[in-house]
């Protein structure tokens, strides 16, 4: 367990951060932006997690910020596909270049 | 290297591979099926990190809600074995490149940061007995606070919801017009 430094955690956070970000670049579906989002979400959450455990055990805030942050997930996807749901119903695609009505 | 960094480096690698598939695949369904394994890899971290109430939370809420809605919304919006369209390849290379100076950077920074102090005053002590009774202390380090105000955020967000996805029904409101007539 202490063999791996907390460096080598957050790098792996980082990756899956900006792995999250290139799939937010270049994917045009609602539903797969929101696949990203969660993949970013949850990089975050390994963050929290290590830094409590490694560097400050004798209190558990890391711990509770990523309870949370996992709670507003779920409560933001829901709200998401509810959106995307009533997108899809107006203008029968979930394409982010055919909701241009409020572009400029 | 001891069986621990083994399973580290194992569990990082499926992380970062599913997840790279996850945002690359242009198979829609896949592509959630890719983010499912990530967060499960995810969920395993977790439990590497001794932490298993958080890895059970991240498998109830993660894979066992948001996954399933995901599918289900792709099931209810598009047909879910069509290719995506494919982003242009300029745009590709673009976002590629900026997520490898992305990461480059801050692996940079995160190499030659030097104030990492690790203090062991006390051992990390995450059982839920203890989270629970700090989740509803009133004290220093208690988060009542945060509880109560999350759990109207939940409940506002459902109803959101709800009123969001309602499909817009006309003929009821003619139909209580007709009556008030």
């Amino acid at each position: 367990m202490q063999e791996i430094p907390l460096t080598q955690i957050l790098f792996v956070s980082t990756a899956l951060f900006f792995i999250g970000m290139y799939g937010l670049f270049t994917r045009r579906n609602l539903i797969t932006l929101l696949m990203s989002i969660e993949l970013m979400l949850n990089s975050v959450n390994i963050n929290f997690v290590a830094f409590n455990k490694y560097l400050f055990p004798d209190n558990l805030d890391g711990l509770f910020f990523t309870l949370f942050i996992i709670t507003i997930a779920a409560a933001e996807a829901a709200v998401a596909i509810a959106i995307i749901i009533n997108l899809y119903r107006s203008h029968n695609s979930i394409d982010v270049d055919d909701a241009t009505e409020m572009k400029y | 290297m001891n069986i621990s960094a083994i399973l580290f480096y194992a569990i990082s690698t499926f992380i970062l591979s599913a997840g790279i598939l996850a945002v690359t695949t242009v198979k829609i369904f896949r592509s959630a099926i890719w983010l499912l394994f990530s967060l499960v890899g995810i969920a395993a971290l977790y439990f590497w990190m001794q932490l298993e109430f958080i890895a059970a939370i991240q498998i109830v809420v993660y894979v066992g809600g948001i996954v399933v809605l995901i599918i289900f919304s792709i099931f209810l919006t598009q047909n879910s074995g069509k290719e995506m369209n494919s982003p242009k390849a300029g745009k590709k290379i673009f976002s590629a490149l900026a997520a490898l100076f992305g990461t480059a950077f801050v692996h940079n920074l995160i190499v030659h940061y030097e104030g990492f102090s690790f203090s062991s005053a006390k051992p990390f002590n995450p059982n839920v007995a203890e989270i629970g009774t700090q989740m509803l202390s009133t004290t220093a380090h208690g988060f009542i606070l945060p509880f109560e105000a999350v759990s109207m955020l939940l409940l506002a967000a459902m109803v959101g919801c709800i009123v969001i996805a309602l499909r817009p029904n006309n003929n009821i409101e003619s139909e209580t017009l007709n009556k008030k007539d």
